[in-house]
């Protein structure tokens, strides 16, 4: 094992999320709202990288993801890994996607949106470009940029 | 089940046939010839804010080809009132009809519509959004006056940055080859969301004058009031856009005038008699052409 890990303990059970976009893990950690789980978080910022030079990795003790919050995670950032580890050993490795229709976990910035203004309804949105992140809302078509996703 | 939804639901081959079928059509649709190609249909008009022109000309097209229709022309007396959401209404609704035609204040909702609909639902317009029949109609109206749809040089002029018809015909008429002149102040430009998707040439200009002699076509829209805080501002703009006999005069001779129609003075009423003017036709227009879609969409299949 790398020194670098070693900075925060191994842990026993739970999910490391490894090859964070540098500077994207704080985000993570608001968006899924990991820190109000009540089970222990460590955030690992600017960690040297063979693979990207710097990365941020977060572990979450004692969870694992949802498949929203996954899907979260890999609009926030697709380079990331997770791995699942029982005993303090990698249970599981998964690779993230960014899943070609993101359903219910990104709001619409259009106000006269229907998806905004229906009860019950859900949003929809389709990617456009992955490298550079770009959807579009199936609904009233407004193309969104990254910089510009905003979470439900 | 085909819904129509956005003009882009539509590929070129499907829009050709209905402009072929809509001009086969004009006759039934001037009550010259009679059909009964949709006799014991029912179409359901559900108009969630008021459109006179869409609402009557498909009232009147199903009711040419023998069918009849349903409706209401405002949400004010429906359930919606009562909190009843947009899918529980169309739910309902397409159980009473064989067809419906939905107009919206809020953009996406005929996509919505389509989701639990178990019937065709066509989109009558949708806040900013699409309104794919009105974009038919105009493909249809160039096509009837200048005999082609190729190739050829459209100016649009007025509000293009508001006006939800000129960004679904410029969608529409980029695959045709088409070379775009959009002449509006510099606040009401085209929006680069449309400019963007363009594979054809187009320039923007602020005056009409150095380019109008080389249009085929030009559409008109209204400059509404309320995109102007200052009204002197307003008045200013909206006269300097203003079409008359005069400014024509630069115009070739088979220069066709469009306009969607409510117009308020930014065409002056002295054009309406000449060659120029094909705006009441165009109007007409959305009679046959909804009657071709109607007919395609719950026709018999030859």
């Amino acid at each position: 094992m790398s020194v670098n890990l070693l900075r925060v303990q191994p842990i026993r059970n739970g999910t490391v999320i490894d090859h964070i976009k540098p500077g994207r893990g704080r985000k993570i950690l608001e968006v899924l709202s990991l820190s109000g789980s009540g089970t222990t978080i460590s955030l690992l910022m600017n960690v040297p990288s063979k693979k990207q030079n710097r990365k941020d990795i977060i572990k979450v003790e004692d969870r694992e993801l949802s498949e929203h919050e996954t899907e979260k995670l890999a609009l926030l950032s697709p380079s990331a890994r997770i791995n699942i580890i029982r005993n303090y050993a990698v249970a599981e490795k998964k690779k993230i996607e960014i899943p070609k229709v993101i359903s219910g976990t990104v709001h619409c910035p259009n106000d006269n949106c229907i998806s905004n203004n229906e009860r019950g309804s859900s949003t929809h949105f389709k990617l456009l470009e992955h490298k550079i992140l770009r959807i579009q809302c199936i609904y009233c078509g407004r193309k969104i940029d990254e910089d510009k996703i905003e979470f439900i | 089940m085909k819904h129509v939804v956005s003009i882009e639901d539509l590929d070129n081959k499907r829009i050709m046939g209905l402009l072929k079928r809509a001009k086969q059509l004009v006759p039934v649709a001037e009550g010259k010839k009679k059909s009964k190609a949709l006799d014991g249909k029912i179409l359901a008009n559900c108009f969630f804010e008021p459109s006179t022109r869409t609402r009557l000309s498909f009232e009147s097209a199903i009711q040419r080809l023998g069918g009849t229709c349903i409706g209401f022309a405002d949400s004010s007396a429906t359930s919606h009132l009562k909190g009843e959401t947009l899918q529980d209404a169309i739910r309902m609704v397409a159980g009473y009809s064989d067809v419906i035609v939905l107009r919206h204040p809020h953009e996406g909702s005929a996509k919505l519509a389509s989701e639990v609909s178990e019937v065709p639902v066509i989109n009558g317009g949708d806040g900013a959004g699409q309104h794919p029949t009105q974009t038919l109609l105009d493909l249809f109206t160039i096509k009837e006056e200048i005999g082609k749809l190729e190739g050829l040089n459209v100016g649009m002029l007025g509000d293009l940055r508001y006006g939800r018809t000129v960004h679904s015909l410029s969608q529409a008429l980029d695959r045709f080859r088409t070379k775009f002149y959009f002449i509006s102040p510099k606040s009401l430009r085209m929006p680069t969301h449309v400019t963007d998707e363009l594979q054809n040439d187009w320039s923007t200009h602020e005056n009409l004058d150095k380019i109008l002699g080389k249009l085929d076509v030009l559409y008109v829209t209204r400059i509404q009031k309320e995109r102007f805080p200052d009204i002197e501002d307003y008045k200013k703009v909206a006269g300097a856009y203003r079409i008359n006999a005069e400014i024509l005069q630069k115009a070739k001779s088979k220069m066709r005038i469009l306009h969607p129609l409510p117009r308020v003075d930014e065409i002056s009423t002295e054009i309406d008699e000449t060659e120029h003017a094909a705006y009441f036709r165009q109007a007409f227009n959305g009679v046959p052409v909804r009657m071709a879609l109607l007919e395609q969409l719950m026709g018999k299949k030859k």
